[in-house]
Formats: structure tokens, C-alpha cells, sequence
């Protein structure tokens, strides 16, 4: 018989506020994200520099991971994320260092953050992951492929536990939704918990 | 000189994007990689591409780049010496 999973934690992160576990994190009120995340990032009480060498995707991801991971002492944690806009938002901020001729001088700063699982490694090196680990491009969250891909990883003993869920970021509009799956937890792992979820 | 190096120290943090570092805390002698500001390779990349749009100064040998990336002394000595613009 399959093993049934239970999800452990979750937050959620959008223009409309902070939440983990359901409950939200009061972080200043912010005109924008840059502004908001660096306000959380401060709320966290972490001290990660390079926090502030990532693109906006990647800070998003990293910030709804610290929410989750903070406190875990497991590092068999694989990750499988999805998203609708891919690195867009950093796409279109290196095309700008290079559509000029005269001006033409690419960041590599921004660069490297121009694929969209960059932002999974950056919650693996923070948290020390060396996991099986993917990275879904989607018009919409697939709660079905979410939740197949979760029970096949831990099924086939490939991880512990798995991040799963949506980071989205394109200019200033952004939404986050992780959940983490393991064994035990406060929610069942299934298709309708996981589409109320992520919704 | 110490214009330079005042100016140099705003860019690195700009570019770099160095949230806490403040120009006081940068030393003219300290290393920039490894212990000291704790750069890295795509640190060095951007520092490049600075000297190139900010100066007119074009680093294409790896070995001159880790000679004069030491230090804010020895980048601005680099620039006030070679500098286009």
C-alpha cells in the first residue's frame, strides 16, 4: 500500500501580506518589494549578505524557504518548485544592460540569475541541500504534478522531506506559496489541500 | 587619489550591492576577495565591467585583474594610471 504523506508547514507571500501556517507575520508595510523583503529578511533575524546580491525571484524563494527551514535540522530535503513567469523579470533587466550599442555592458550579476532555478539554489546552499531538485514553468500551479512528483520522491526513498510549491516575480507583482511534505504533519498531502493551498 | 578611492569604495558597494557595508568600514589596503569584503568571481566580473564603462579601462588578462583587484589601493592606482574617461 502507498505511504501517505501530511504537509508540515506552509507559508504564503503576495502583495497582500505574510503567512505561515496560516497565520500572518506582521512585516512593516512596504510600497515595494524591495523594501518589504528587505524589511522580512531583517524581521528573520538571519544574517545571510549575500541576500542582497540576489534578483527579486531568488529573494522571494529564499525568504519563503527561511520561513519554512529556518529551524530544520534535516538537509534531505528535495525541492520542487514551478512558477508562470520563469526569470522574466531578470531577463528583461539584462536585456536592458544590452540593448544599447553604445551602452552595451551586460551584468553578470544579473545574468546569472537569468534561469529560473537559479532561486532553487539558492535555498539549497543556504540550507545545505544536496537533493534531488526541479524546477516547473506553468500557466498555472499543477496540483496534480506537485503532488505526484512529492509522493514519488519520498516513495522511492530519493528524499526525506520535499519543499514544494509556486515563486512567482514579475515587476513587482509577485506570489509565493511553499509547503513542505514529510511523514507527519498538520494537513494532508493530498490534491484538494494542495490546490486550497496554492489557489 | 583619495578622491578616487572615495569614489571607487561608493561604486563597489553600488555595483556590488553591499547592504551592510559602509565606505568608512572599507580600508584603502584591505583585501577585497577572500577575508576581507568577501567578493567573489562574478564580483570580479562586475568589477570589470566597471572599470570598463566607468573608466575606459578594458581588463582581459586574468592575471592583471588579480593584481589589481587586491585592494581599493591598488585599483585606484590602476585606474588613475590607465583610465580613458
Amino acid at each position: 500500500m502507498e505511504q501517505l504523506y501530511q504537509i508540515s508547514r506552509h507559508c504564503r507571500m503576495d502583495t497582500q501580506g505574510v503567512y505561515r501556517n496560516g497565520e500572518q507575520i506582521s512585516v512593516e508595510a512596504s510600497p515595494d518589494f524591495a523594501s518589504f523583503s528587505k524589511s522580512l529578511y531583517y524581521s528573520l533575524g538571519t544574517s545571510y549578505p549575500k541576500f542582497f546580491k540576489m534578483d527579486n525571484l531568488s529573494k522571494l524563494a529564499w525568504l519563503g524557504a527561511e520561513l519554512l527551514l529556518k529551524d530544520e535540522q534535516t538537509t534531505n530535503i528535495a525541492i520542487v518548485l514551478s512558477n508562470r513567469h520563469s526569470s522574466l523579470d531578470t531577463d528583461l533587466k539584462h536585456l536592458a544592460t544590452i540593448s544599447d550599442n553604445e551602452q552595451y555592458y551586460p551584468s553578470p550579476a544579473i545574468f546569472v540569475y537569468t534561469l529560473p532555478n537559479v532561486c532553487i539554489g539558492e535555498i539549497a546552499i543556504r540550507h545545505n541541500l544536496q537533493t534531488e531538485n526541479i524546477f516547473f514553468v506553468s500557466e498555472q500551479f499543477d496540483s496534480q504534478l506537485a503532488v505526484n512528483y512529492s509522493n514519488y520522491l519520498l516513495n522511492t526513498k530519493r528524499a526525506e522531506k520535499v519543499l514544494c510549491g509556486w515563486v512567482d516575480y514579475l515587476q513587482e507583482n509577485y506570489k509565493l506559496v511553499l509547503y513542505l511534505v514529510e511523514k507527519t504533519g498538520i494537513l494532508a498531502h493530498n490534491l484538494d489541500v494542495v490546490r486550497q493551498l496554492t489557489r | 587619489m583619495e578622491e578616487l578611492k572615495a569614489e571607487l569604495k561608493t561604486k563597489i558597494i553600488e555595483a556590488l550591492n553591499l547592504e551592510e557595508v559602509t565606505v568608512d568600514e572599507i580600508e584603502d589596503q584591505a583585501p577585497l576577495f577572500g577575508d576581507g569584503l568577501g567578493l567573489d568571481s562574478i564580483d570580479a566580473l562586475e568589477l570589470t565591467v566597471l572599470l570598463d564603462k566607468d573608466y575606459g579601462i578594458k581588463v582581459t588578462d586574468p592575471k592583471i585583474g588579480k593584481t589589481i583587484f587586491q585592494s581599493i589601493e591598488t585599483l585606484a592606482t590602476y585606474i588613475s594610471e590607465n583610465r580613458t574617461k
